[in-house]
């Protein structure tokens, strides 16, 4: 049997790790990626508590978050295509005309 | 050792190595191959937690069409792993960044410990768990009828995302109208042509 905390705790490294990589990677791809991650995390906490809870509200919420991550991606990975098309990188340090 | 902890164990690091080995690739293509052995890593984890509906789509929406979508940028964008992504940034902004999401990390922790009050609760495939728990007979029941307004409102936000990406990623911005348009549709057929 493993306890709940366990699955939490995974989940809570994953989170870190997404922040990380947003942090750290200069790859735009790579930080939308960390983003996924990031969404996949809770994701999993809304499914460990559901089971422990015994309800299923949680699966059906995951369901509507996987929706908005897939529309989520398509509009930024859309982005990410005219920002290349604009200076021919995906630096993200290059993209910096809004920037204070 | 029993098997519920195995599978757990062995799962748990593969989703954290493959996430930890997603953000430092330099090439984006094992980074979203990582990302995708994390994901499978995670399905597994959900189906011990008996969400077997959730972890199929999870492989299926996610590693089958999202990372995919992620692939064909790549692709289009003909990025490698040789991409000038300028110098490495200096030890004190490392240190601050990796201090700053182990410090996330300590905190959610202690939030998930010390908030729940559920620690004796133990879960596992070999626990019974009840008569068709996380079947898709039930989530589709939840989603019809207490989310049925957010269910039918992920429609307008699908619809929404589709022709935002089309518009956004469009070739000319529209100044006027179906002359842009009509000159957009002539040079797609021009490059098909040749």
């Amino acid at each position: 049997m493993v306890p709940i905390s366990a699955y939490l705790i995974v989940a809570v490294a994953l989170f870190g790790i997404g922040v990380l990589g947003v942090m750290i990677s200069r790859n735009i791809i790579i930080i939308m990626m960390s983003v996924e991650l990031m969404l996949n995390s809770a994701n999993l906490v809304l499914i460990a508590f559901s089971r422990v809870l015994n309800v299923v509200d949680g699966h059906a919420i995951v369901f509507l978050v996987l929706t908005v991550a897939a529309a989520e991606a398509a509009v930024g990975l859309a982005m990410v295509i005219l920002l290349y098309r604009n200076r021919e990188t995906i630096n993200i340090d290059r993209f910096n005309i809004l920037k204070w | 050792m029993n098997l519920d902890l195995i599978i757990f164990v062995v799962s748990a690091i593969v989703a954290i190595f493959g996430a930890s080995m997603m953000i430092f690739q330099r090439n984006p293509i094992a980074s979203v191959l990582f990302l995708i052995l994390s994901l499978v890593a995670q399905a597994v984890l959900y189906i011990q937690l008996s969400a077997l509906f959730m972890g199929a789509m999870l492989i299926i929406v996610y590693s089958g069409a999202i990372l995919v979508l992620f692939l064909f940028v790549i692709m289009m964008l003909n990025l490698r792993a040789g991409e000038d992504l300028g110098a490495p940034s200096s030890p004190i902004s490392k240190t601050v960044k990796y201090s700053i999401s182990f410090l996330m990390f300590v905190e959610l922790a202690f939030i998930f410990r010390g908030g729940t009050g559920l620690d004796s609760a133990a879960v596992g495939i070999m626990n019974t768990s009840p008569d068709n728990f996380g079947s898709i007979e039930q989530i589709a029941e939840l989603l019809f009828t207490r989310y049925l307004y957010p269910f039918e409102l992920t429609s307008i936000l699908l619809l929404a995302a589709i022709v935002g990406a089309v518009i956004i990623a469009r070739r000319d911005s529209v100044e006027d109208g179906s002359a842009v348009i009509e000159s957009n549709e002539q040079q797609a057929i021009d490059e098909v042509q040749n």
